[in-house]
């Protein structure tokens, strides 16, 4: 940590709504130790039972995991997670920006939205866009394509509603600043706004993928050969649910460990380079 | 005519009920350093808002260099392209070094290439007397400097207008020479310069004219001299006996 001498005597202004990084940058490298440890622990458990009752849980691992060349198991899991995340950041940035300018029409679309998708769970719309629109539209759209357009659609609202409190977390002069500097509006969200906002939101971002690579499992209804998916039909084949439901939540487990440690990571590397 | 850099003719400005400015009219020339006094919700701070449209009016209209920027034809980048503004609360990005705080604008808006840009930078924090500190963020810089940073980015524009919107306000006392000296600096090489401040002697300094604003509207313009040494408008007096007394 480059943490400097002179810039604790600097004065605190409204530019520096991003700020706070300082005094947490000790406690946090313990609670990081901490984190990993879990995650190592996690990691440590699985290597047991899979080493150690080969018999008992080696084909359950197998099979769950799946392999990267059929893309089924965690790899359909994570696949179906960065794939609709990717979107669902995309609608965020687009609807929150909306939902900040000047104009009645745009804030007003993305409201609605927002009001409208947040009232509805997330299976429904899986179920409806899966199972419904296909009826309404003639056309039949693949299980993975009407999950990601259901995850998208879903947390794109969540997502909105976090880069619009990013946006305007960031001081009003910021924007008055670029502005008066001739940047265009576009310009100045671009250059200036955003770029501090995804500072600010990038806990509550990583939060939402978490959220979604547990929420994916909700796919396993569509018959997407996700982790959760290949945990129930091993328990149809052999009735292991205790062990097959295990295996599935420690792997669970490791993958959000890991993208939580990830982001923490990434959360630190941002504070340090703003330094 | 064609020497008024600044044409401010009949502007009204509401705040909901409040009347923040009252008709005012005010001309700017090429060159000229105009200090802008009042008491607090006088409306100065509006009025140069007004001047670089981060507020707009309600009616009457504000000519910079013969463009009005009430038409609605008018390109209102280009317009803040030639006006820099300093802000009282240094409004840096915190996100970005000195250096890219200085370069972005003339980057994006300006479109000068990297180079061309940091040459400018360079010789700007040169001239606000900080060349140590391009690589330093703007967190780690003291109030002074970091309004000094805010006067060389405005300036990379190469702007043919700066308004200072009270420069010195948030400034700790021992800093405010340092940013003084360098507004100074700015109106001894013939920059036109509209300054909110209270800092009376830059205003003797620097200013060949002084306005008086409250209740929004103008109630005096005259010289720094004539104004503290024979204020004609009740107001005016008692507003100086309360700055000046202490």
């Amino acid at each position: 940590m480059t943490v400097r001498p002179d810039s604790a005597r600097s004065p605190s202004f409204s530019g520096m709504g991003v700020g706070g990084f300082q005094p947490k940058a000790l406690s946090r490298w313990r609670r990081l130790d901490h984190m990993w440890l879990l995650l190592i622990g996690a990691i440590a458990l699985v290597a047991l039972l899979y080493f150690g009752l080969p018999q008992r849980f080696g084909p359950i691992f197998r099979f769950i995991w799946g392999t990267f060349t059929e893309g089924d198991g965690v790899f359909m899991t994570l696949k179906l997670t960065v794939i609709s995340f990717i979107f669902i950041l995309l609608v965020g940035m687009v609807m929150g920006v909306f939902r900040v300018t000047s104009n009645p029409v745009l804030q007003w679309i993305s409201s609605l939205y927002v009001e409208i998708v947040r009232g509805v769970p997330v299976l429904v719309w899986l179920l409806w866009i899966y199972f419904g629109l296909p009826g309404l539209l003639q056309l039949k759209i693949p299980d993975f394509t009407a999950a990601v357009i259901a995850f998208t659609f879903a947390y794109g609202a969540y997502m909105t509603e976090i880069f619009r409190a990013g946006i305007q977390s960031i001081a009003k002069g910021q924007m008055e600043a670029a502005r008066s500097l001739g940047m265009s509006y576009i310009q100045a969200m671009r250059y200036i706004i955003l770029p501090q906002a995804v500072r600010v939101i990038l806990p509550p971002v990583s939060n939402e993928f978490v959220t979604l690579l547990k929420d994916s499992s909700l796919v396993s209804i569509l018959g997407l050969a996700d982790l959760t998916r290949r945990g129930r039909e091993w328990v149809g084949r052999t009735f292991t649910s205790f062990d097959t439901y295990a295996a599935v939540a420690i792997t669970y487990l490791i993958l959000t460990l890991f993208f939580t440690r990830l982001s923490t990571a990434v959360e630190r590397r941002l504070a340090v380079e703003k330094r | 005519m064609a020497d008024n850099i600044i044409e401010i003719k009949n502007v009204h400005k509401w705040f909901g009920r409040i009347h923040a400015l009252n008709d005012v009219n005010l001309n700017v020339r090429r060159g000229e350093v105009v200090v802008i006094i009042g008491p607090s919700g006088s409306g100065k701070s509006t009025l140069l808002r007004c001047i670089n449209h981060l507020e707009t009016v309600n009616s009457g209209h504000i000519l910079v260099d013969g463009v009005d920027l009430t038409a609605k034809t008018t390109d209102i980048n280009a317009v803040r392209a030639e006006i820099g503004m300093v802000f009282q609360q240094f409004n840096l990005f915190p996100h970005l070094s000195v250096l890219e705080n200085i370069c972005l604008a003339q980057r994006v808006v300006r479109k000068r290439d990297q180079a061309a840009a940091e040459k400018k930078a360079y010789e700007l924090l040169e001239r606000v007397g900080i060349p140590e500190k391009a690589h330093a963020f703007p967190g780690q810089l003291s109030g002074g400097q970091q309004q000094r940073v805010a006067i060389a980015r405005a300036l990379a524009m190469d702007p043919k207008i700066m308004l200072f919107d009270e420069p010195t306000s948030a400034l700790d006392p021992e800093m405010i020479k340092e940013v003084l000296d360098v507004m100074l600096d700015l109106a001894q090489t013939g920059m036109t310069m509209a300054c909110v401040t209270h800092e009376m002697g830059f205003a003797r300094a620097a200013a060949r004219r002084i306005i008086f604003m409250d209740a929004g509207q103008v109630i005096e313009d005259t010289t720094p001299h004539d104004l503290f040494a024979s204020p004609k408008n009740e107001r005016t007096r008692q507003f100086l006996s309360k700055i000046l007394a202490h």
